[in-house]
């Protein structure tokens, strides 16, 4: 039977429907779009939370729509195990949320960024990266004002040790160096999950790259978290 | 108010009685310029508007092509100039906004934004800088937030926009060949009902300020700018989408320029019926609004809607989920009397179709200039600097720091992004691919409007073409100062002249465009420098490869078209000799339309591995772009260009019309297609190395390091921006 992938939409959610296309030219995965205020989301396998500017992005990004009742119902899937991908905006949604910690700041340079990175993979034991191995290079883009994650320092270190931390933006050769970071992110970070591994946010949009002929260097990396998560599901 | 005093005398004798406030305001707003065209739509007419692919041409809120699988591309462009001056962050969202419900009036869907830009020189004023920055944030925050990516645009740097820039922005929209939606009320009985935010005293005016020159200083217009939510637009392009893919919506119109004033006589006197509302029942944001503010206020993210009374409650559910606010207005009526009420007394009566036809102004054009002598020639500076100095040149480095700040991914669409190629390119759901240019040169048109005219169509094809597109269609904005000026007038004559022509002769329509006058610096009265642009969009057939504008080691460089000693209003001539003068390029379309066809195949075919077209700057600065991506180097042979004899500036930086570099791993294939085709070409020179040379023979012209090359080029915007 073929996963069947829920994919939030909040009042100014932009990339949902990039989210469902994408991932339903994958084998083996439905997606379907649902608007926040609908019950069903019990009735899936994942929870994707796109990007977008939810609900304006007033007061704080992803502030409002962590406190919409669907976090409710997206909390208690998170719970029973389902994998809950947060996709940028979705990233800060679960951040203010708390389903992940810490918090994302306005980036170094106070301007939006959309820009293809390249990303080593620090965890490959999350329900989105199984199927990668540690140390390998994707390429995905970013478009974000407010990415820079961060977290004090001690934190930063225990996110570190417990492999919390699945993507950092690297160099072609994967070393997370500083020019290869856009924002000013704390240790490169792009993107950390919960301690179960079935959380997991990250900033760059993976929806955006999973087709050659769409990506600079011709990759569909992008599809590997997808799948990766299909297949944890 | 804008109106004169024959045209008031003439109001009075169409109404045979004298108006009432509210009356004037709407007559003022409708008979402005910026709403009525009554300076330049006589002109206009020269355009040509029909082809075997336009399916709505000009008079509408945007243009309509069919791109074939039974899908069309909805075209618009707007500018937002004289909010920009006053509030760049404000005027620059507020034009996108503007420019999206162009889109979404006609049923479509906004895929892509394309931004033009002309500011006064960064390295110089300040105040340009700050304009600048804040027009460039104004644009990402408010495409970003709603979710339409901006995939291209120009830019260019002039001390004559220090007082007047220019924000101009076009949309391209994606629709059902059959599910276009006009904004003409056909149906009496049909409700009106007004969508989005409410209406409050922002922007009430604002036609009639786009009308007329910035005058008392900026600071007395800020209540003529109107105030930018996209998170609303954002809920009501989501909401209406829905309604209009459901077929549940007989007509629709925006609400831009001149308000529900504009919105109301046009869809009354187009649709050949009249209306009758309660303006009462308009929700609006402050108290003690009267009809006029209401009938006036250009207030953002509103739409009206035309509704079978038995859709209306299904409408209503839809917009409701979404929270965006509606109220049923009106009806339309039998008859052509646009009646409005207040509180249920009749406040206006007018026939409809005399508010929405201004008398045409017949205006004086001065006579052409004197030809100018050709300037002198000046000492010139060794080669290899000056090419250096153009690469930094604000008007012609990256703008990397530019199109960063602007989502051009969201959508899945954009295969070839800004700064890979000459224009973007949009993939379609029926598998082609969409190339999207926006181009102008003011300099060019300054010292001969009609080249100028010309030369913006011929640039933009170029760039279409350099990525594999067939030029399809065409929308326009002519920006000048104020047209009461016969020196003014007859640029903007022998402007459109030029376009039209060009657009003749290689057979593409213009299905829509804009015209803006009244821009000149408020202190000396100086009009701006003549600025038509052209955004061209070209049809890719199959898309299957991403196009290319870098070199990679060992290809051949190809050169494309004849250059020719034509160096007026180069980059070179004003930034490098500080001269103005000189014979500007001139575009010959039968020539052009060979080569685009050409090259397009060959870019298509993959023959040509990456193309790029010479404009600004000229020869030596596209080779030089070509080699900052893959930090390649070239050796050229200048001897071998195609055209007649020419000294090394003129082969290096005349900005000829009509050219190309192709470079390519068979050359013999390229080479022998274009002699096919009858479009002049030559092997030029091979990939390689770490330095870019130029020679002529065995004698050395000018040879830069290509880390020199990317240095100059690649920092100099960001650097002067922050």
């Amino acid at each position: 039977m073929a996963a069947r992938v829920a994919v939030i939409r909040f009042p100014g959610s932009n990339c949902d429907m990039d989210a469902v296309q994408a991932i339903r030219t994958l084998k083996g995965a439905r997606a379907d779009l649902v608007w926040h205020e609908d019950k069903a989301v019990s009735d899936y396998d994942a929870v994707v939370v796109p990007g977008g500017f939810s609900f304006g992005d007033y007061l704080r990004a992803g502030a409002i729509a962590a406190k919409s009742p669907a976090m409710e119902r997206i909390r208690k899937a998170a719970d029973q195990g389902l994998p809950v991908l947060g996709i940028c905006n979705g990233f800060q949604i679960l951040i203010e949320a708390g389903l992940l910690p810490g918090a994302l700041l306005r980036n170094s340079t106070l301007r939006f960024v959309c820009r293809w990175t390249a990303l080593r993979v620090d965890s490959d034991s999350t329900s989105f990266t199984r199927r990668m191995r540690k140390g390998q290079v994707l390429h995905i883009p970013i478009a974000h004002n407010e990415g820079r994650y961060y977290a004090p320092k001690g934190d930063l270190a225990r996110l570190s040790r417990e492999g919390l931390v699945v993507l950092r933006y690297c160099d072609e050769d994967g070393v997370p160096s500083a020019s290869a970071n856009p924002t000013g992110t704390s240790d490169n970070i792009a993107a950390i999950c919960n301690r179960a591994g079935n959380v997991m946010g990250l900033m760059p949009h993976p929806e955006r790259g999973t087709e050659p002929l769409l990506s600079p260097s011709g990759s569909d990396d992008g599809a590997l978290i997808f799948r990766s998560m299909l297949e944890a599901a | 108010m804008g109106l004169t005093g024959e045209e008031a005398a003439r109001i009075r004798r169409l109404l045979g009685r004298e108006p009432n406030e509210t009356e004037w305001a709407i007559f003022d707003a409708e008979w402005s310029e910026h709403s009525s065209y009554k300076s330049s739509k006589g002109l206009l007419r020269r355009f040509p508007t029909k082809g075997k692919r336009v399916l709505l041409g000009p008079g509408y809120d945007a243009g309509v092509v069919d791109v074939g699988g039974g899908y069309a591309v909805t075209l618009h462009i707007e500018s937002h100039n004289h909010p920009s001056a006053v509030d760049p962050y404000g005027g620059a969202s507020t034009g996108i906004g503007g420019v999206l419900r162009d889109i979404i009036s006609v049923g479509s869907r906004p895929i892509a934004l394309v931004d033009v830009l002309r500011f006064g020189d960064p390295e110089r004023s300040g105040h340009s800088k700050w304009l600048f920055r804040n027009v460039v944030r104004g644009i990402a925050d408010y495409g970003n937030c709603v979710g339409v990516p901006t995939i291209a645009g120009d830019i260019e740097f002039d001390e004559s926009f220090e007082r007047n820039c220019l924000v101009d922005v076009a949309c391209v929209g994606l629709a059902r060949k059959g599910s276009v939606i006009l904004g003409e009320a056909r149906h009496p009985g049909d409700l009106l009902v007004l969508v989005g935010g409410s209406t409050g005293r922002d922007g009430v005016g604002g036609a009639a300020f786009a009308s007329k020159s910035l005058a008392k200083g900026p600071e007395s217009e800020r209540k003529s700018v109107q105030v930018p939510d996209p998170f609303m637009k954002k809920l009501l392009i989501d909401a209406i989408l829905e309604v209009a893919e459901a077929g549940l919506i007989r007509g629709m119109k925006d609400l831009g320029g001149g308000g529900l004033s504009t919105a109301l006589s046009e869809v009354a006197s187009k649709g050949g019926c009249g209306v009758d509302v309660e303006l009462g029942r308009v929700q609006v944001r402050e108290p003690g609004m009267g009809p006029t503010e209401v009938m006036t206020s250009e207030s953002q993210e509103r739409m009206l809607l035309l509704l079978d009374p038995k859709k209306a409650e299904r409408v209503a559910r839809t917009l409701d989920k979404y929270e965006v606010p509606h109220q049923v207005i009106g009806r339309v009526t039998g008859g052509n009397s646009m009646k409005l009420r207040w509180n249920g007394k009749v406040v206006v009566d007018l026939p409809a179709k005399a508010v929405a036809e201004a008398p045409l102004i017949p205006r004086k054009r001065g006579p052409a200039p004197r030809q100018a002598r050709s300037p002198a020639m000046p000492k010139t500076p060794p080669l290899g600097e000056s090419l250096l100095s153009l690469l930094s040149s604000p008007n012609i480095s990256s703008r990397r720091w530019v199109y960063e700040q602007y989502d051009h991914e969201v959508g899945l669409r954009t295969v070839a992004k800004p700064g890979e190629a000459d224009a973007s390119v949009l993939r379609l759901p029926n598998g082609a691919g969409l190339a999207v240019k926006a181009d102008g040169n003011s300099r060019h048109s300054s010292l001969d409007p009609r080249k100028g005219g010309a030369g913006c169509v011929a640039e933009a094809c170029r760039n279409v073409a350099a990525v594999g597109g067939e030029p399809i269609a065409m929308v326009d904005h002519l920006q000048f100062g104020d047209p009461s000026d016969p020196e003014v007038y007859r640029q903007f004559v022998e402007t459109v002249e030029g376009m039209a022509g060009y657009c003749e002769g290689v057979g593409l329509p213009v299905v829509g465009g804009k015209v803006s006058f009244y821009n000149e610096d408020v202190g000396s009265g100086r009009a701006i420098k003549p600025s038509p642009i052209a955004m061209v969009v070209g049809l890719i057939p199959a898309l299957k490869k991403r196009a290319s504008s870098s070199f990679s080691d060992g290809e051949s460089v190809i050169a494309v078209g004849e250059t020719r000693p034509e160096l007026g209003g180069s980059e070179y001539f004003e930034r490098v000799l500080g001269v103005v003068g000189g014979t500007v390029p001139a575009a010959d379309p039968r020539a052009d339309s060979r080569a685009y066809k050409a090259v397009a195949k060959l870019v298509r075919t993959g023959v040509a591995a990456s193309a790029h077209d010479c404009s600004k700057g000229g020869f030596g600065v596209a080779v030089a772009e070509m080699c900052t991506r893959n930090s390649i180097g070239a050796t050229i042979d200048l001897g071998l260009l195609p055209g007649g004899a020419l000294s090394d500036p003129e082969a290096l930086f005349s900005e000829s019309h009509g050219r190309f570099l192709l470079s390519t791993r068979n050359p013999v294939r390229a080479k022998s297609a274009l002699r096919r085709a009858g479009v002049p070409s030559a092997v030029v020179g091979k990939v390689g190395g770490s330095h870019l040379s130029f020679e002529r023979g065995r004698k050395r012209v000018a040879r830069v390091s290509v880390d020199s090359v990317t240095g100059s080029w690649e920092e100099p915007l960001g650097r002067l921006m922050g």
